[in-house]
């Protein structure tokens, strides 16, 4: 029996390797997942303990929850150094410095940081070109700013800190060991010390960290302990190795969810790739009837014709699993590749690992995937009667009733599970729900399939091929059904995705034209990040008094602690104008200026803390102590002003920085804002990060990013409609095999090569385009569904992204033509008299 | 040379040899024949005598190794795989044992099927008077599945018809059938060929098959060996027989 499957494997190469690539390409994903990340893991664990190579032990400020550490002062230097067993202590200082390229925008990372430094000499940059910084006006650059600035020893630099743009003189390069650029493609400058204090920190002569180094015969955590004692509480205090480890943790952390994302997608090809398998297998094993039937009238018996066909899906699933592995590593390689050095990252790559998980999950997967896959088809051909074998191999349509019921249950309960997820907020849930709704969705295809694969292939059977290509899609509605399923899992996922995107954009605008009632948006970049660029508040009050402005409010902003909870607060200028701009209404009090003890909140966070107009409150800031506030007012539920504490112009500070982070401007009656956007602007001529919009380019900077996240699933997504397009060319291809006679037939009564090769098009293009239809429907559902979950959320109008839609509905067309190519090339190139006599 | 009138198709010294070298084997020897316009001519032999082959090579199946085939006026030694396809779509129908019908179209599309294919309109009228004689005009609507196997192989005849072919090629088109079915079709095509005046041609090793034959031409290994004019079944019967002991021309 083992011998009579092998043989019969080999002597259908074809079959082997259409089946075979669905896994491969999952495993691929799978085990190229983890490379990557492995690799970068090693890679990152490299650079910290790289950076930290010269740290024995460093002394940082302890800071206290919800507060900002103060800076060291020289005593604290001091002190270390009198410590035993300390060689030296070097005052750290360490602020956010960005630089401006000679195209006068800010030079950005792809996450790496951008900072200054004082130039020490004791640290580990070695000045390559010019010399180190010694007059206020110098500074030298590292090589990576160099190489991406443009930037050479003699130039100017014009640089961003605590304050706005100030150019000064390179005068020298400075490389780290190895003559590397930079440990991980960040960008920085060093300063003499005094000038870092002053942009950097703030201050004169305070320093953000001591880097201690240990004397011969005193070990790093000896050290670390002598210079605790000395200093007392309110520093912490780490040797080198732990503050590598932590950073690296930290990245690691990271790493670890964009694996997580990439192992996402990995089980969506795997989940596409199973449909393909069962398909393939399924088919196979109707054109083994004979085959199977003939082993069977034998004496095999009916566990030995399982036993061949999960044998068969097991050698297939070795095979691909091994191919997918090394592939795998393959992309993983490359990947990193790309990401260390097209990221901008400018990563020191450790050496390419294969991590264990890699091998055993690709392995896992592959074979696990495959077996389950050939399960169901197993089982049903050792259901085939002997005789069978001796009759014509048509096997009858079996009745839908069965398998259309299951799915209406499976679908039903995966649609329970999504609506639980989404009540409940649970992730796990919700994507449960979406795989079971699509196994379910999966099991209602065949029966949809007929009134639409008859509705679509009429649009392309004028012709006698035509017909014959829709009755053909139409002949077998499990196979077609199954073929459009996996098309369809990618595609609804991208609807889906799109609709939410296009919900969240249309509701933004929306929100944009209805409640905001300003005409100029000042903000400055890094609103996301959480650190965004500040402006000070003499510009606020020139804007003022700009002409054609009626009024401007500005606010910084800042965490909270309330307890233990961080909450987000913003120091408003000027409350009233900022309600008006807003359309702000009252809940509970009357929207007037807010006294320095006083805050104001909005109606659903007052409810869920439980808070009312006079309650008191006792909140930390950055700075200072915990101070009481009492609830000034409370304005109703807004879709512009959310989840935000508004707090009083006098709060602001004790925020990390008093700047003021964004501002809103409204233009008096008849004046144009772009007039008004002219005057405004040059205020900012100085500090490339603060932007002036108007109210549109505001809105499309907001959702400008949602095009980016849409870029990035459809690009991870398009594995899954590869993979999809495999399993409509596996279909086509054994359909071919399987009609070898009607082919020839058709041909011997005189059908045209051209006439054979449009007939398995029009078949194509019948499941692909039926698949995407499936896929939109689903997806729309899908979309809908979560943009009503989300209602709270603020995605309060629902878009549907039509425009997208058609494009996919097109996309889904050309592939259906590029994978009917190979199988109609193979059909017309039949030999007739061959076809004939096909058995 | 072309074939003259009265003939619908004509073979003139035919070589089809297989495989080459030492491995070659000759399945038509030098075969030349006239098949006259109007008439049912059956060509018998036993297995491997190469009677199927010279269908074949007549039929624009095959190609030949050597020699010249004709249809109508068409030379079809040498004829490219569009040149070919159209000879087998306008001026050709086929019976062939089994396996004739599309399993997706219904009968009537089978019929029209190669019309449709050629892009041709149906004649209305000939539609008719050939559904009539095949008796299927109230199975028109079925699928082959639905059909018995004679009424299958009716449905076959029909559509080799409908398309007014100089040439039905027909290959053991009553092997698969019992012998009411089959007696049904071979009358229908004897009908055809008296009433229409339809050529036909047909490959059988049945001598009861052939006996409804205007001619019956026999093949042995590769050459015409006997010709029969209007035989019974019983006449046919004997020269197969006999077949054993008739020495072939030698070929040169």
């Amino acid at each position: 029996m083992f011998k009579a499957t092998l043989k019969s494997l080999l002597s259908r190469k074809l079959r082997l390797v259409l089946s075979a690539l669905a896994v491969v390409l999952g495993v691929m994903f799978v085990s190229g997942s983890f490379v990557l990340t492995d690799t970068l893991q090693r890679s990152f664990t490299d650079l910290f303990s790289s950076a930290f190579a010269n740290v024995d032990v460093s002394v940082t400020p302890k800071a206290e929850k919800g507060k900002q550490p103060e800076p060291l002062t020289p005593q604290a230097i001091t002190d270390v150094k009198s410590v035993a067993g300390v060689a030296s202590a070097v005052g750290d200082v360490q602020g956010s410095a960005r630089p401006i390229g000679k195209n006068g925008k800010v030079i950005t990372t792809s996450g790496s940081p951008r900072f200054g430094f004082n130039w020490t000499g004791t640290g580990q940059e070695k000045i390559r070109d010019g010399k180190a910084p010694a007059a206020e006006n110098e500074v030298a650059v590292g090589g990576y700013l160099a190489s991406t600035g443009g930037f050479k020893v003699g130039d100017d630099i014009a640089l961003l800190t605590l304050e706005p743009k100030k150019t000064f003189k390179i005068t020298g390069v400075y490389e780290y060991a190895g003559g590397r650029d930079s440990l991980g493609g960040e960008l920085s400058v060093a300063f003499t010390e005094p000038v870092a204090q002053q942009l950097l920190l703030g201050k004169k002569d305070v320093f953000s960290g001591i880097t201690v180094t240990a004397a011969q015969g005193t070990t790093d955590e000896a050290l670390r302990d002598a210079v605790a004692a000395k200093l007392g509480s309110g520093y912490d205090v780490k040797t080198g190795a732990v503050l590598a480890k932590e950073q690296a943790d930290q990245i690691n952390e990271g790493l670890k969810f964009f694996n997580y994302v990439l192992l996402g997608f990995a089980g969506i090809a795997l989940f596409v790739g199973i449909f393909i398998i069962l398909n393939t297998f399924s088919i196979i094993v109707a054109q083994r009837t004979r085959e199977l039937a003939l082993l069977r009238s034998m004496g095999a018996s009916r566990g030995q014709v399982i036993g061949s066909v999960v044998l068969e899906a097991l050698v297939i699933g070795l095979i691909a699993s091994i191919v997918g592995l090394g592939a795998g590593i393959g992309i993983g390689a490359l990947l990193a590749k790309i990401f260390s050095s097209v990221g901008g990252t400018d990563l020191q790559l450790a050496g390419i690992g294969v991590p264990m998980s890699a091998v055993i999950s690709s392995f896992a997967v592959g074979m696990i995937v495959t077996v389950v896959a050939a399960v169901m088809p197993a089982l049903r051909a050792s259901r085939i009667a002997p005789v069978a074998a001796m009759r014509e191999a048509a096997t009858p349509d079996r009745p839908l009733t069965k398998i259309t019921i299951t799915g209406a249950l499976v679908a039903a309960a995966g649609g329970t599970s999504l609506a639980f997820g989404f009540n409940q907020a649970s992730l796990p849930l919700i994507f449960g729900g979406i795989l079971v709704a699509f196994v379910g969705v999966a099991l209602l295809t065949p029966i949809l399939s007929k009134p639409m694969v008859s509705l679509i292939g009429r649009l392309l059977s004028w012709s006698m091929p035509g017909l014959l290509g829709r009755r053909n899609s139409a002949r077998n509605p499990r196979r077609t059904a199954i073929t459009a399923a996996a098309l369809m899992v990618g595609i609804s996922l991208i609807t889906g995705v799109s609709v939410v995107l296009t919900s969240a954009t249309k509701s933004i605008e929306k929100l944009a034209s209805g409640q905001l009632q300003t005409d100029l948006i000042v903000s400055g970049e890094g609103q996301m990040e959480g650190e965004a660029a500040t402006f000070k508040r003499e510009v606020l009050t020139k804007i003022e008094k700009t002409d054609g402005v009626k009024s401007a409010v500005g606010w910084s902003q800042d965490g909270v602690l309330e307890g233990e909870n961080q909450l987000f607060a913003v120091g408003v200028t000027d409350m009233p104008a900022l309600a008006t701009m807003f359309g702000l209404k009252p809940k509970s009090g009357t929207i007037a200026p807010l006294k320095d003890d006083q805050f104001a909140l909005p109606e659903e966070m007052a409810a869920e803390k439980g808070w009312s107009v006079g309650s008191k409150v006792t909140l930390q800031l950055a700075k200072g102590e915990p101070k009481t506030y009492s609830v000034g007012f409370i304005w109703a539920k807004s879709q512009v002003l959310q989840g935000a504490l508004v707090m009083p112009e006098s709060a602001s500070k004790d925020f990390r920085s008093d700047q003021i982070a964004q501002a809103f401007v409204q233009v008096a009656p008849g004046v144009s804002a772009a007039d008004v956007q002219k005057r405004v602007e040059p205020l900012f001529a100085d500090n490339p990060e603060i932007t002036v919009q108007d109210r549109s380019a505001f809105v499309k900077q907001t959702t400008s990013q949602f095009d980016t996240v849409l870029l990035m699933i459809q690009i991870l997504l398009a594995l899954a409609i590869l993979i999809a397009v495999l399993g409509v060319i596996n279909t086509l291809a054994l359909s071919v095999i399987e009609r070898t006679r009607e082919l020839g037939l058709l041909r011997a009564i005189g059908m045209r090569r051209a006439q054979v090769m449009r007939m398995i098009t029009v078949e194509s293009v019948v499941i692909s385009v039926f698949g995407a239809v499936l896929g939109l429907a689903v997806g729309l559902a899908l979309g809908i569904a979560t943009v009503q979950a989300l209602k709270d959320q603020g995605i309060s109008e629902i878009g549907l992204p039509w425009m997208t839609m058609v494009q996919y509905l097109v996309v889904a067309a050309f592939v259906g033509v590029i994978a009917a190519i190979l199988p109609a090339i193979r059909a017309a190139r039949l030999n007739v008299l061959d076809a004939i006599a096909y058995e | 040379m072309s074939a003259s009138d009265g003939v619908a198709a004509r073979a003139v010294d035919v070589w089809k040899s297989y495989g080459s070298g030492d491995a070659a084997v000759t399945a038509l020897a030098g075969v030349s024949v006239d098949l006259e316009k109007s008439r049912f001519t059956a060509i018998m032999g036993p297995s491997g005598s190469g009677k199927s082959t010279l269908m074949h090579c007549l039929a624009g199946l095959d190609d030949v190794t050597s020699g010249e085939v004709w249809v109508g006026d068409t030379l079809v030694t040498g004829l490219k795989d569009r040149g070919l396809t159209e000879l087998r779509r306008d001026k050709v129908g086929f019976i062939f044992q089994q396996f004739n019908l599309l399993p997706t179209l219904t009968a009537e599309e089978n019929i029209t099927l190669p019309l449709a294919i050629g892009g041709k309109k149906v004649d209305k009228a000939w539609f008719d008077v050939v559904v009539d004689t095949v008796g299927l005009r109230d199975r028109l609507t079925h699928r082959p599945t639905q059909l018995s196997g004679g009424q299958q192989q009716r449905v076959a005849c029909a559509r080799a018809l409908v398309s007014r072919p100089d040439v039905v090629f027909a290959d053991e088109p009553t092997g698969n059938l019992d012998s009411q079915s089959g007696a049904e079709v071979l009358g229908f095509l004897q009908r055809s060929a008296r009433e229409f005046g339809q050529t036909i041609v047909m490959v059988t090793h049945d001598p009861n098959a052939a006996s409804y034959a205007d001619r019956v031409i026999f093949l042995k290994d590769g050459h015409i060996v006997r010709e029969l004019l209007s035989p019974s079944a019983e006449e046919v019967l004997d020269t197969m027989k006999h077949l054993d002991s008739v020495v072939a021309v030698p070929h040169v």
